[in-house]
């Protein structure tokens, strides 16, 4: 998909540039749209964004803040790069982020003895396992019975969901809080599962390192390694794949797999990195995840599908979602703002390719094709 | 359990699941043309989430329930240009446009409830049409006459599309572009202007199941449809693409709904496992997805943009 619009744009531009254009086009627009919808309610636009980006990026405490918050997306993004490049989409992030919360949860309070330098890593373990389980159920499903994972996995987040609140609600919810209260939450985990602070004074947790080192295994993975190479081989074209011999099946079940996988251990760091030591909700998904599964589908998007580039366009959109609280009490836009942009980016980053190659026909006086590689290459 | 099988609480969970099947319908009759022409639609959440917005603050603001519907409708027609532009013109992914409109409306809707209503104040629809002679019948009458208008007119809709698609010269072109649009264009069908017309026609009807879906409950609140749409979307699959099968797995889903309704109104499941019966909707419609992509084939160029070439 990418490699269509930057084609285009190498053509025009000249190859150094096209990469980040494309999505800085995007976002460029996305930010005039908000302008005018910060407008259109009655506030001025510069303030707000100034705001917002003081309040995502304005001092260090900030930073560690948007850090924090962009470690969901780049795992469930991270994770996307995988799945989308073997042209699986997986909308179940936040299913997988749940999933991975639940049986990493069940891991701290079953062995909730075990020393901290054990029970971390073990819990970050359940939480990709519990991910990986929830990712490879629609990963058989679409490999082996043709149903198409867009659906079951968003059926899938109902589920997970519904499970949470049920787990949440009585089996594993706060002894206390079944007599006082009424907040779906487990008691305070083990203090061995927290994950450590890291040096420097602010928030930030290890967490944060994790969610990096995964994604630079995943561009490992994905460019180093032969399974990687079977992945984006089956992405590219699973009939060509299948004829090259590459067990096209066991791909997708891989793809969705390691997809879910990196949703899981957001799920496991969203309990055991958070200041309340539990794993709470509201009892929808927001309430947990913070939509933190759709975020990541964005972040991802404007990453080009490359883990790497998928670092800092989590940051980038964890700066946003945090900054949106801060525009909220700025200029009272309500912080949704923002998940309607993601809508914009994404809708503009997955228009740019066709839109780009319009432009540059009309900008080059050459025939439409002339030079340029084939334009779609649609993850379907 | 025995309070449930009593004949006042049967009559009450079939009439009710009617009434819920309703937003069901009329966006899974939407998808299913949409999808009959090869476009995969997965804005409908979001579509219905602003059409629902849409109509709730027209009756806060009007008190008068039609300009509701026709807000919903409206809405739906816009959003049914943008997405053709993105999909057809701009011949974006479907699934992935799809999820970058469901996040528009999400947002969107939620940010005009804060900033334009903030606290959810009810509204209220249109009364029951209790329908001459039919209602009075005894048991029957309550099930199936007692109902809203708008749970009528998307019953009606059920024989008008699957007319439109299998009787018409329009559902023709729909299903040639849906199979084979390269054939399709090459027999001077206006591939771009079939999907166009399809799309439009699908959230027209989204925004109109939002709409109806905020007057039945009386309010507007965040992410109001919460997956509704997305079980629209899997209801075409589960229908087999054809409105009749789409109206039974509404029907189905709507019983199922109240059915859950009823047993936490009657105490018969209680707080916490209330949760797992909710899960039954979508675990039935992952079933569902097994067995009919296993018997049923989908339109061929579902997903598949076209590309005319020169």
């Amino acid at each position: 998909m990418r490699r269509g619009a930057r084609g285009a744009l190498a053509a025009v531009f000249g190859p150094r540039l096209a990469g980040p254009l494309v999505p800085a086009v995007a976002v460029l627009a996305a930010f005039a749209v908000g302008a005018a919808m910060i407008a259109a309610l009655g506030a001025n636009p510069l303030d707000g964004y100034r705001a917002l980006f003081e309040g995502a990026f304005g001092d260090l405490d900030a930073l560690a803040d948007t850090s924090l918050k962009a470690m969901p997306l780049l795992l469930v993004g991270t994770g996307i790069c995988i799945a989308f490049r073997a042209s699986v989409i997986n909308i179940g992030g936040e299913g997988q982020i749940i999933a991975g919360a639940i049986l990493s949860t069940f891991v701290a309070l079953l062995f909730g003895d075990l020393p901290r330098p054990v029970l971390v890593p073990l819990v970050l373990v359940a939480g990709a396992v519990g991910g990986a389980i929830w990712g490879a159920i629609p990963g058989f499903l679409k490999a082996y019975s043709n149903v198409n994972e867009i659906l079951s996995t968003i059926m899938l987040n109902i589920v997970a969901v519904q499970l949470m609140n049920f787990l949440l609600r009585d089996p594993i919810m706060d002894p206390a809080e079944k007599i006082t209260g009424r907040i779906p939450q487990t008691e305070r985990l083990s203090e061995n599962a927290h994950l450590p602070i890291l040096p420097g004074g602010t928030r930030l947790n290890l967490g944060v390192p994790v969610a990096v080192l995964v994604a630079i295994f995943a561009y490992l993975l994905l460019w180093r390694t032969s399974l990687g190479y079977r992945l984006r081989a089956v992405g590219h074209s699973a009939p060509a794949a299948r004829y090259a011999g590459i067990p096209v099946r066991r791909t997708i079940v891989a793809a969705m797999t390691l997809s879910g996988a990196m949703c899981g251990i957001a799920g496991a760091i969203l309990v055991f990195g958070s200041e309340s030591h539990r794993f709470v909700t509201d009892g929808s998904s927001v309430g947990f995840t913070g939509s933190a599964g759709f975020n990541g589908i964005v972040a991802a998007l404007f990453g080009g599908l490359h883990p790497l580039w998928t670092i800092p366009a989590s940051f980038l959109f964890g700066g946003l979602l945090l900054g949106a609280n801060v525009m909220q009490r700025a200029v009272q836009v309500p912080a949704a703002l923002i998940v309607a942009l993601n809508g914009v980016v994404v809708v503009f980053v997955v228009s740019s390719d066709r839109m780009r190659h319009l432009i540059s026909e009309r900008l080059s006086d050459r025939s439409p094709e002339a030079g340029i590689e084939p334009s779609r290459e649609a993850p379907t | 359990m025995s309070d449930f099988f009593t004949m006042a609480s049967l009559v009450f969970v079939v009439g009710s699941g009617i009434r819920l099947a309703t937003p069901f319908l009329l966006a899974a009759l939407g998808e299913t043309i949409g999808q009959r022409s090869g476009v995969l639609n997965l804005g409908v959440e979001g579509v219905m989430l602003l059409g629902a917005f849409g109509a709730y603050y027209t009756i806060l603001e009007t008190k008068t329930p039609v300009l509701g519907v026709l807000v919903g409708i409206g809405v739906g027609l816009v959003m049914g240009v943008v997405y053709g532009l993105v999909t057809v013109s701009l011949r974006a992914e479907q699934g992935i446009s799809g999820i970058g409109i469901f996040l528009f409306g999400l947002g969107m809707s939620d940010l005009l409830f804060q900033k334009q209503v903030g606290t959810p104040l009810p509204i209220r629809g249109f009364d029951d049409w209790h329908i001459p002679l039919l209602s009075e019948i005894p048991k029957v009458g309550e099930m199936f006459f007692q109902h809203s208008v708008l749970v009528y007119l998307a019953f009606v809709l059920v024989p008008v599309v699957a007319f439109l698609i299998n009787r018409t010269t329009f559902g023709l072109n729909i299903r040639a572009v849906g199979e084979n649009p390269a054939a399709a264009d090459s027999l001077g069908v206006s591939v771009a202007r079939v999907r166009y017309g399809t799309i439009i026609l699908a959230n027209l009807l989204a925004g109109l199941a939002g709409a109806v879906l905020a007057i039945e409950l009386g309010i507007f609140q965040q992410n109001l449809t919460s997956g509704q749409g997305f079980i629209a979307v899997a209801l075409v699959y589960f229908g087999a693409w054809r409105p009749t099968g789409v109206m039974a797995g509404a029907l189905l889903f709507g019983l199922v709904s109240a059915t859950v309704l009823q047993w936490k109104t009657l105490g018969i499941v209680s707080g916490a496992a209330s949760s797992i019966t909710a899960m039954a909707p979508a675990v039935l419609t992952i079933v569902a997805l097994v067995i009919i992509t296993r018997t049923v084939g989908q339109p061929s160029a579902l997903t598949k943009p076209f590309d005319r070439g020169s």
